[in-house]
C-alpha cells in the first residue's frame, strides 16, 4: 500500500510551481486577466519546454509516457496559481488522437502537438449544456462537418478542433479549414478563455478507431483534471484567506483572533483537504480501476467542483471589502470555481450520472 | 501510487483466514462466555489481538505494522470473529500504564483488563469542566498512605458495571492550573462511590454522573509523579487517536442508507428514483470516498514515519459530520415515519435486513449528536485545526487561564 505520490510526481509539481512563479508572477498574471485576449504564447511554450503539452503521451511521438495521475497533479498546481494556460483543452485533445487515432493519424497529429509547437482544443459542448457524448449531434457528411460547439477553451489561439461527433466519434478540424468561424465569447474566467466555433461545410478527419468508448475515456480524464484543478484553487483560496487572517488588523488585533473567523477557516479546510485524496484516486482509476473510473470521475467532479465554488463564497467573505474588488486577488480564483464547476457539465449533471452508473 | 497491500501481506492474510476458518465460529450448544476466552487466548498466542502488549502482561508483542493490523480486522470482520474487548480500558488504559505504569500497575492490571476480567470507566469530564478541562476541580488529599477523594465526575460510560475508574484529580492545589491534576486509579466498588445513570435523549443512558464521596485508594495507585496526570492524560489521548477506522463506518452507514433508499417510498415511488435523493445521495458518496481515501494517505504517511499534515487533525470531526448528513438524508427518506421513536436498541446494525427500521435510524439521526460532543467539541476540534494546522493565535481566554 503506497497511496502517495512519488518523489518523481512531487518534482514535477515544483518545476511546474517555480517556473510559473518566475515566468507569471501576480503581476504578469493580472496582466493576463486584464488583457483583452488573455493568453501568452511564450508563456506556454516555456511549459511544453518542460514537457507540459505531452505528459501523457507515447514516447515516440515525443511524450513522456506518464499516466494520467501526473496529469492531474501538474492541473493541480496550474490550478493553485490560477495559469492561464490552455493545459486543460490542449490535455484533453491530445489524449482523444491516442484514444481515437489510427496509429498513422497519431504519428501524423502527435509529435507537433507534444513538443507545443501546435496548440489543439476540444469542441464538445453544444447549445443546451450538451457536454457529452451521448448528446453530441454534429455529423460528418462527405468529409465535412457543419454546426456549432460552445465554450471551446482557447478556441481563439487553438491551431486544431477535437470535435465531438454524433455517436461518440471525434474529428479534427483544421483552424484554417473552410467555413470555420470563431466567435470570441466574454466568460468570466479571463486566466482560461473561451470562444463559440461554428463550421460551415468544413474538412473534417474522423480520428478512425473514436467511438463511445474513446470519448469516455477522454470526458473521464477531463473529469479528473477539472477535480485536480479544483482542488489546487480551493487549498490555495484556504492558504490566502489564513495569511489575511494573519495580516489583517481590526480592534488592534490581527483578524485570526477572533474565533467566528478561525471556525470558518477551519471549516473551509475540513471541506476541502480530504478532497485531496478523491482526485488522486479518480485519476489512478483513470489507468489502473477500469470499472470503477467512469463514475469515480463523476463523483470527484461534482465533489471537488461544488466544494471549490462554496470555498471561493467563504474565501471572498474572509478578505472582506477587498474581496468583492476587481483588484483583490481571490477573484481570479472564484472566477476559475465558475469554469471547473461548468465545465464538461455542472455537478448536478455528474451525480445524476453517479446514480445511473450505481444501478440506483 | 501502488494500492495493493503486497505480497507479504496477501500471505499473511490467508493465514489470518486459514486461523479464522478454523476457529470460528465455536461449536454450537458450548458455554458462550468460554468460547469467547478461549478465542481471545488464541487469537492472541497466533499474534492477532493485541499486538502492542508485551507477552508478559497476556500480549501478543508485535512489531507495530499498520499494513497487517489493518488486515487482521478486515478478515475478522468479515468473518465477524470477535477482536479484544472493547471498552475504554483496553483502549485507553491499557496503552497509558504500558507506557507510564510501575511494573506492579502492569502486572496487576494489564493482562486481566485485556482478556476482559476488569472492567474500566473514564474520570475525566466534570458538571464546570468541559472542554476546558484541565479546570477540574475533584480534590485528592493524601491521608497517611490513602489518597482521599471528593469531588463529582460526569459523561462516565460503564461507571455502572466497571470496576475501576482511572481519574484525573486535583492534588497540589496550589501548583498552576495543568501542573495541579494526578491521575488516579480507584476502585468502583466501595462506600462513597454513588453512581447515577443520565438519560439521553434517545431514552437509553450510556453515561452516568459518579459523585465521590471521601472515596480512598492506596498512595501508590498514581500513575505517573504527582502534578503529572495532565501529561499522562495525553498519552491516552494519543493512544485514542491512533484509533483509525472511522472510514469504514461512514462506508457502511452509506450502504445502509442506500438500502434505506430502496426498502422505502417516497410519493408512491422507491425513494432511490428521487432525483433530489439521488442527488444527495452521490454527493454524500462523495465526502464518504474522500473520507476513506483520505484514511489511505494517512496509513501510508504512518508506514513511512512521515507526518500526515492538517488532515490528521480532521480525522474526528470529518466523520461526525458525515454522521450528521447520512443521517439528515435517513430522516428525508423516512418521511413521515421520522416522527417515530428512537429505537431502545441505541446505534443501528447496518448488517442484516433491519436497515429499513425507523426506529434505529432516528437513533442515528440523534446519537450522531453525541459522536459530535463526546471525546472533544466539534467546536474544540475547529480551534484545534485553526490553532495548531494554520497556527493562528490561541483563544484569548484559553491562553489567559492557562497561566
Amino acid at each position: 500500500m503506497d497511496f502517495d505520490l512519488s518523489d518523481e510526481q512531487r518534482l514535477l509539481q515544483e518545476t511546474v510551481q517555480q517556473f510559473l512563479e518566475n515566468e507569471c508572477p501576480m503581476a504578469r498574471l493580472r496582466e493576463l486577466f486584464d488583457d483583452e485576449t488573455g493568453y501568452d504564447a511564450v508563456l506556454w511554450k516555456g511549459l511544453a519546454e518542460l514537457g507540459l503539452a505531452g505528459i501523457h503521451l507515447p514516447g515516440e511521438y515525443g511524450g513522456s509516457e506518464l499516466e494520467i495521475l501526473d496529469l492531474a497533479v501538474v492541473s493541480e498546481t496550474l490550478g493553485a496559481l490560477a495559469a492561464p494556460v490552455p493545459f486543460l483543452s490542449h490535455s484533453l485533445a491530445t489524449e482523444a488522437i491516442v484514444a481515437g487515432g489510427s496509429e498513422a493519424q497519431q504519428a501524423r497529429l502527435l509529435p507537433d502537438c507534444a513538443s507545443g509547437e501546435r496548440l489543439a482544443t476540444v469542441a464538445f459542448a453544444e447549445e443546451g449544456g450538451a457536454w457529452l457524448p451521448e448528446q453530441w449531434t454534429l455529423d460528418v457528411s462527405e468529409g465535412t462537418v457543419s454546426g456549432t460547439k460552445e465554450i471551446v477553451e482557447f478556441g481563439e489561439q487553438a491551431d486544431a478542433f477535437v470535435v465531438g461527433l454524433a455517436g461518440g466519434r471525434l474529428g479534427v478540424v483544421e483552424r484554417s479549414a473552410s467555413g470555420v468561424e470563431i466567435q470570441r465569447v466574454e466568460g468570466a474566467d479571463r486566466t482560461r478563455r473561451i470562444a463559440r466555433v461554428s463550421f460551415d461545410a468544413s474538412p473534417i478527419e474522423v480520428l478512425e478507431r473514436s467511438g463511445p468508448e474513446s470519448a469516455a475515456r477522454v470526458v473521464d480524464v477531463g473529469l479528473v483534471l477539472l477535480a485536480a484543478d479544483a482542488f489546487g484553487g480551493a487549498r490555495r483560496l484556504v492558504d490566502m484567506s489564513v495569511e489575511y487572517a494573519k495580516s489583517r488588523e481590526q480592534f488592534g488585533v490581527t483578524i485570526g483572533h477572533f474565533q467566528a473567523l478561525k471556525h470558518q477557516l477551519a471549516n473551509m479546510a475540513i471541506e476541502i483537504e480530504p478532497a485531496r485524496a478523491l482526485y488522486w484516486y479518480a485519476a489512478h482509476a483513470v489507468d489502473h480501476v477500469a470499472d470503477d473510473a467512469t463514475r469515480t470521475a463523476a463523483i470527484a467532479k461534482s465533489h471537488v467542483c461544488d466544494r471549490y465554488s462554496q470555498i471561493a463564497r467563504d474565501a471572498t467573505e474572509a478578505h472582506g471589502g477587498i474581496g468583492y474588488t476587481w483588484e483583490g486577488d481571490t477573484q481570479i480564483w472564484f472566477k476559475r470555481a465558475m469554469f471547473d464547476r461548468v465545465f464538461l457539465g455542472t455537478p448536478r449533471v455528474h451525480q445524476d450520472r453517479a446514480a445511473e452508473l450505481a444501478g440506483w | 501510487m501502488d494500492l495493493s497491500y503486497g505480497e507479504e501481506i496477501e500471505s499473511f492474510r490467508e493465514e489470518v483466514k486459514s486461523f479464522l476458518s478454523s476457529n470460528w465460529p465455536p461449536a454450537e450448544g458450548g458455554d458462550k462466555a468460554e468460547q469467547l476466552q478461549a478465542f481471545r487466548l488464541k487469537a492472541t498466542d497466533a499474534g492477532y489481538l493485541n499486538r502492542g502488549v508485551p507477552k508478559q502482561y497476556g500480549g501478543s508483542e508485535q512489531a507495530p505494522d499498520s499494513l497487517k493490523g489493518s488486515v487482521i480486522g478486515e478478515e475478522f470482520r468479515r468473518a465477524r470473529a470477535p477482536m479484544e474487548p472493547a471498552g475504554i480500558g483496553t483502549m485507553m488504559l491499557v496503552p497509558t500504564l504500558l507506557d507510564r505504569g510501575e511494573e506492579w500497575q502492569k502486572e496487576k492490571f494489564v493482562r486481566a483488563t485485556i482478556q476482559g476480567e476488569l472492567g474500566w470507566c473514564q474520570g475525566y469530564s466534570e458538571p464546570g469542566s468541559g472542554s476546558d478541562l484541565a479546570s477540574l476541580k475533584t480534590k485528592g488529599e493524601l491521608v497517611g498512605d490513602e489518597w482521599v477523594i471528593n469531588g463529582q465526575k460526569i459523561w462516565t460510560s460503564s461507571a455502572v458495571e466497571a470496576d475501576y475508574m482511572f481519574c484525573l484529580v486535583r492534588t497540589e492545589p496550589e501548583a498552576k492550573k495543568h501542573a495541579g491534576i494526578s491521575y488516579l486509579l480507584i476502585d468502583m466498588k466501595q462506600p462513597g462511590i454513588d453512581v447515577r445513570p443520565l438519560k439521553q435523549m434517545t431514552g437509553s443512558s450510556e453515561f452516568n454522573e459518579v459523585f465521590l464521596n471521601d472515596v480512598r485508594t492506596p498512595k501508590d495507585w498514581i500513575v505517573g509523579n504527582r502534578g503529572e496526570g495532565w501529561l499522562v492524560s495525553r498519552t491516552t489521548l494519543k493512544h485514542e487517536r491512533a484509533g483509525i477506522g472511522a472510514a469504514g463506518q461512514s462506508v457502511a452507514l452509506l450502504q445502509g442508507l442506500v438500502a434505506l433508499a430502496r426498502e422505502r417510498k417516497l410519493n408512491g415511488r422507491p425513494a432511490i428514483e428521487d432525483t433530489e435523493i439521488r442527488r444527495k445521495l452521490a454527493e454524500l458518496e462523495g465526502y464518504v470516498r474522500a473520507h476513506q481515501y483520505s484514511s489511505y494517505l494517512q496509513m501510508t504517511k504512518d508506514l513511512k514515519g512521515e507526518n500526515p499534515g492538517v488532515i490528521q487533525l480532521m480525522t474526528k470531526i470529518n466523520s461526525t459530520n458525515m454522521g450528521h448528513m447520512v443521517a439528515k438524508l435517513a430522516m428525508e427518506i423516512l418521511g413521515d415515519d421520522g416522527l417515530a421513536a428512537p429505537s431502545s436498541e441505541g446505534l443501528m446494525s447496518l448488517r442484516g435486513g433491519d436497515a429499513g427500521s425507523a426506529g434505529r435510524w432516528i437513533s442515528q439521526y440523534m446519537s450522531s449528536l453525541g459522536v459530535a460532543i463526546a471525546g472533544g467539541t466539534a467546536n474544540v476540534q475547529r480551534n484545534v485545526i485553526a490553532e495548531r494546522g494554520f497556527g493562528l493565535p490561541r483563544d484569548a481566554a484559553a491562553n489567559k487561564s492557562s497561566k
